[in-house]
């Protein structure tokens, strides 16, 4: 019976005494269609103007694979430092008390707030040859900047509150509980962290690491200036995209782009996965 | 008492463990995050206070920083109402399609900023679906203040609408149904009863969209063409700056930026921590 008085609206959503769906709904959809769906839409469907062929034969060349493989690459391995390092620093501002604490944990925010260009210059300043960093590592042999090494840095910087970040909720709510069960049971203390808080830790772990290395694969602002940008060996595929535009290369810059989009949804679903994974592993 | 020492021995690290990690913690954050934002500093004061105040009082620097504040003021109010729009709807609603409407609003954030701006160009550039039509009426988007904006707006799209969505969906809508039993309006119930619950919330979301707002870089490169002076944000100008060698004046106007992300930082810091329990508990960005 109600559902004959019922308007058609209704059949897709429960009903409501609070008021406003119907303009929320509508400016939300609007607005979003015309700043991202339409203008992701219009990037889309522009490489394949000389069918997949033309695609296929902008994918595959040499300087674009070099350029995708360097942002890959890089990505992988600074957001496997990230791991690394986001552990430590997240174990430590979790577990440990000491002063100052509370000024590390809010700098460790600083690649987020500081804009990429700024990053990008004072990276590139701090390990040239003459930089505070770069001339000591220059007398250990070590050249960082104008190097692909300098891309794994800049994306380093960029990405390391991403694991910090995700793990510190988690590691504040593992129970102390199960570390002092693996104790009385007369686990040794690098057992415990091992077999009872890493497996605990895994999933947001992962999390963290994966959306680190999402952003890092998009980065461009703390890159280039530190990067040297020499065409297949420490050109960045988002950089590719900006040169070809400005050869006019429409075509060939939204080949990249499309490439990328990929990238971004397939992390994208990753992400969701992995939070759907973590969440039931709480 | 050998069995209580076992114990601790095993559900805590060893001193000198504390001591290792916390070393590589703090060695971490200073050489890696501090020690950039140190040398910002110090090389914009490298010819003294004079020469860095003198370059960001030049006319071209000053035309920066009045864009940027002109972007962000269009552009983080019109995301400020979208995040407040989207949140409504999605918290205060049960619709079919809501998680895919909450995934694609954060789908900005996974976008390269690079091939943020190309989309623009794609539409509005000389070569884009609008391309010809404009030119034809001398109505300029890409390489001007339209295409700025919007590439901007596209990159802070999300941070509004992420920060309110868990913190409604926290608050429920008992409150609101109560209000609108009562005979309140959409518009007197949104005032009176949701945004004195939401105020802390959206502060910390227009703070953050804000930040990112002034500090974007790769997408409104795409779609600024450098004209110094007239297309160029603050971040834009120091790029301009430092490929000139005026490194100086690009660490100067970037000092500015450093001290806008400084703001930024305390600002949050305060609002987690006075306001804890007002703000969304998931801080991921």
């Amino acid at each position: 019976m109600t559902s004959a008085v019922t308007s058609p609206a209704a059949r897709w959503r429960n009903p409501s005494v609070v008021p406003g769906f119907g303009l929320s709904l509508g400016f939300t959809l609007f607005y979003l269609s015309a700043i991202v769906l339409i203008p992701l839409a219009a990037l889309v469907i522009r490489p394949w103007s000389a069918g997949f062929d033309g695609f296929w034969h902008v994918a595959t060349d040499h300087r674009v694979v070099a350029a995708l493989r360097l942002s890959f690459g890089a990505s992988a391995i600074a957001a496997g430092l990230n791991a690394v390092f986001g552990l430590v620093v997240a174990w430590v501002l979790v577990r440990y008390r000491f002063p100052g604490k509370a000024l590390l944990d809010a700098l460790v925010d600083l690649p987020f707030a500081l804009p990429t260009a700024v990053a990008g210059i004072a990276l590139s300043t701090l390990y040239a040859p003459q930089g505070w960093l770069g001339e000591p590592l220059s007398h250990l042999g070590i050249k960082v900047a104008y190097t692909p090494l300098g891309v794994v840095v800049a994306l380093t910087f960029i990405g390391l509150p991403f694991v910090v970040r995700t793990l510190q909720p988690v590691l504040a709510e593992l129970s102390q509980e199960a570390e002092e069960a693996a104790a009385t049971l007369g686990a040794t203390r690098f057992q415990t962290i091992w077999r009872v808080v890493l497996p605990a830790l895994l999933p947001s772990l992962v999390t963290g690491t994966t959306m680190a290395f999402a952003r890092a694969v998009g980065e461009y602002g703390s890159v280039i200036f530190i990067a040297g940008n020499l065409p297949a060996i420490s050109e960045i595929a988002p950089l590719l995209i900006i040169i070809k535009l400005e050869q006019f290369d429409y075509a060939g810059a939204a080949t990249i782009g499309v490439i990328m989009l990929a990238a971004s949804f397939v992390l994208l679903l990753a992400l969701n996965f992995l939070q759907n994974w973590a969440a039931s592993r709480r | 008492m050998n069995n209580a020492r076992n114990n601790r021995g095993a559900t805590q690290d060893h001193p000198l463990t504390r001591v290792a990690l916390s070393l590589i913690a703090i060695g971490v954050i200073g050489l890696f995050l501090v020690l950039p934002l140190a040398m910002v500093f110090s090389q914009a004061l490298a010819k003294g206070l004079a020469a860095a105040i003198d370059a960001i009082g030049e006319p071209d620097a000053l035309a920066a920083v009045r864009l940027t504040l002109l972007v962000a003021l269009i552009a983080v109010p019109l995301n400020a109402l979208f995040g407040i729009s989207a949140s409504w709807a999605i918290t205060k609603f049960d619709f079919w399609g809501k998680q895919f409407l909450t995934t694609l609003i954060d789908l900005p954030f996974s976008v390269s900023p690079v091939v943020s701006g190309l989309i623009y160009v794609l539409i509005f550039g000389l070569q884009g679906w609008f391309g010809p039509e404009l030119r034809e009426h001398g109505i300029k988007i890409i390489f001007a203040l339209p295409g700025i904006v919007l590439a901007t707006m596209f990159v802070t799209f999300p941070f509004v609408a992420r920060e309110l969505i868990p913190l409604m969906t926290d608050q429920g809508r008992e409150e609101e149904e109560a209000a609108a039993s009562l005979g309140a309006s959409g518009f007197q119930t949104f005032l009176r009863v949701t945004l004195p619950n939401i105020k802390w919330g959206l502060l910390y979301g227009i703070l953050l969209c804000n930040a990112r707002a002034m500090g974007e870089f790769g997408a409104v490169s795409v779609v600024s063409g450098h004209i110094r002076g007239l297309t160029n944000t603050m971040p834009l100008h120091v790029e301009v700056l430092y490929n000139d060698y005026q490194f100086v004046g690009a660490f100067a106007v970037a000092s500015l930026l450093a001290l806008l992300a400084i703001v930024t930082l305390v600002l949050k810091s305060f609002l987690e921590w006075r306001y804890a329990d007002e703000i969304a508990a998931t801080h991921r960005h």
